[in-house]
């Protein structure tokens, strides 16, 4: 049996395992072992890291380059939500739509999102709208697949009761379907902005020319490992307040359905 | 046949004849922007024969393919036991989930600035990255895998006295293998996508390097021909995938009952 270890017994390995880590990395690079060039310590990152709060590098301050990065990522988050969660919600009410639309569907989810740079590049230039199109790629197949899910596997009964008492079309999509599919599409969210903020970053490391992955594309081709690893950790920043947030939001929901578990 | 079949059939053949009367007939799509299908079926011809960006297309497609499973083997084999360890043994948990909790928001692809810095651009770079994409969602899978055992199965084999490797391969494995599998597809899928990225980005071969040139040389058809070819590719694996899972999961499944029986 795994033993219970008390908190502050688990705040302590905790610290511990992080402590190790960090030491590690210094020691690797403070030592030499690693050259400086490929490793530096956690320190120096830290003071680029800050240095980059309101110095140019690559045309912008670190928070200008995050700004367009985010901007594209709303654009093409939203676009995915509005356009896929309807089509989702359709395809789980109406068969006939299910079995046009999914062999369609099928087959392009298997490219990989970033694998639409070229088209992207080549329709909507690099500007802001090839990246938003691989956005789209990243964010659009869990919308459809939970709006779908969500859609598909309301409580029958409900619905029967509902003609039973001759509910009126409408009031069973607005009163039934579509509240009992919420809790579904907010997840479906959530797993959508992760992999829209992934595609994101691969998108700006391959077209764009701002974002913070141009500026890590930039730090690489300068040799400036700090810059690279200040942009990962202000990507993983921002990537965990979004996920927090739709997190947040889904939690919010089931607790007003009292399905808190 | 099967209704799904024909109309998911007679779908994809509609598509089909609109591609080819909306370029070839009509003119609609012009040949710049998106390929017509003779011109498409030309650009296969070129890359399978001729070959294109440094190698025919069976070449490009061994050299992806061999760093996809190589990249995703090395993520399995640290992932997975690392995730195993970290379901057992709350000390491990305890001293390994603060680091895990930092490096896990930071998104795949965001690794390759970095990997192509240490490593440059041949094969040991993807691999790396492919590692780092492919070893989260095996190591969280894993590990939520373990946490689902049931209390009594736990307690019967420390009752018994279970040795340990029999203990970590009767019933730790076994008994996670649902979770472990559901791991395994992610992380393939995260595998492609990084190393198309990756390929993308800088390579001297592979189907990203395909993309990346036919990008530049402005070649529709050959666009669509690496899409296309990494879209099957992405497929076939996943579906090697499903079948060995089937077959471990009914071997499971049988050992399960003969368990309980």
């Amino acid at each position: 049996m795994p033993k219970r270890i008390d908190f502050t017994r688990s705040l302590v390995l905790g610290l511990g395992g992080l402590i190790a880590f960090l030491g590690l990395w210094y020691g690797l690079s403070a030592s030499g072992i690693v050259p400086p060039l490929f490793l530096p310590t956690p320190f120096e990152v830290l003071d680029r890291f800050i240095d980059l709060l309101d110095r140019r590098f690559a045309g912008a301050t670190l928070p200008a380059h995050l700004a367009a990065s985010f901007e594209r990522f709303a654009y093409g988050f939203l676009l995915a939500a509005i356009v896929g969660i309807p089509l989702g919600l359709l395809m789980g009410w109406f068969r006939i739509l299910d079995e046009i639309v999914s062999p369609i569907f099928d087959g392009l989810r298997f490219i990989a999102p970033i694998a639409w740079v070229p088209f992207a590049a080549l329709w909507f230039g690099t500007g802001i709208g090839g990246p938003i199109l691989i956005i789209f790629a990243g964010a659009f197949p869990p919308c459809v697949i939970n709006a779908y899910r969500g859609a598909k596997f309301v409580d029958p009964r409900l619905i029967e009761a509902a003609n039973m008492l001759g509910t009126p079309n409408r009031r069973v999509i607005t009163e039934i379907l579509l509240p009992a599919s919420v809790p579904s599409i907010i997840s479906g969210l959530r797993v959508s902005a992760g992999l829209g903020w992934q595609s994101l970053v691969g998108a700006e490391l391959i077209v764009a020319s701002t974002g913070v992955g141009y500026m890590m594309v930039q730090g690489q081709a300068n040799l400036s490992t700090t810059t690279v690893m200040s942009g990962m950790i202000a990507i993983g920043l921002v990537g965990l307040a979004l996920d927090t947030a739709l997190r947040f939001a889904e939690r919010l929901i089931e607790r007003r359905r009292g399905m808190e578990t | 046949m099967p209704r799904r079949l024909q109309i998911g059939g007679a779908t994809i053949l509609v598509l089909v004849i609109l591609w080819y009367l909306s370029t070839t007939v009509f003119g609609l799509i012009a040949p710049g922007r998106f390929p017509s299908p003779q011109a498409t079926i030309d650009a296969l011809g070129h890359v399978l024969f001729r070959g294109y960006a440094g190698g025919t297309l069976i070449e490009h497609i061994f050299n992806s393919l061999r760093l996809v499973i190589l990249g995703f083997l090395v993520a399995v084999a640290t992932g997975v036991p690392l995730g195993l360890l970290m379901g057992w043994n709350r000390t491990a948990e305890a001293l390994i989930n603060p680091v895990f909790l930092i490096i896990r928001p930071i998104p795949p692809l965001a690794w390759i600035p970095l990997a192509i810095l240490w490593l440059g651009l041949g094969d040991s770079a993807k691999i790396l990255v492919i590692w780092f994409a492919a070893f989260v969602p095996s190591v969280i899978n894993t590990y939520a895998g373990v946490r689902t055992i049931e209390k009594p199965v736990l307690e019967a084999a420390a009752m018994l006295g279970t040795p340990r490797l029999r203990f970590i391969r009767e019933v730790l494995v076994p008994a996670s293998s649902p979770m472990i599998f559901t791991g395994l597809r992610l992380s393939l899928q995260a595998s492609w996508t990084t190393l198309v990225a990756a390929e993308l980005v800088g390579a001297f071969y592979g189907l990203g390097r395909v993309l990346n040139v036919a990008q530049q040389d402005l070649y529709p058809g050959m666009i669509l021909v690496g899409m296309i070819a990494v879209a099957i590719l992405g497929w076939a694996t996943t579906k090697a995938l499903g079948k060995l899972e089937m077959r471990a999961l009914s071997w499971n499944q049988a050992a399960a009952l003969a368990g309980r029986g």
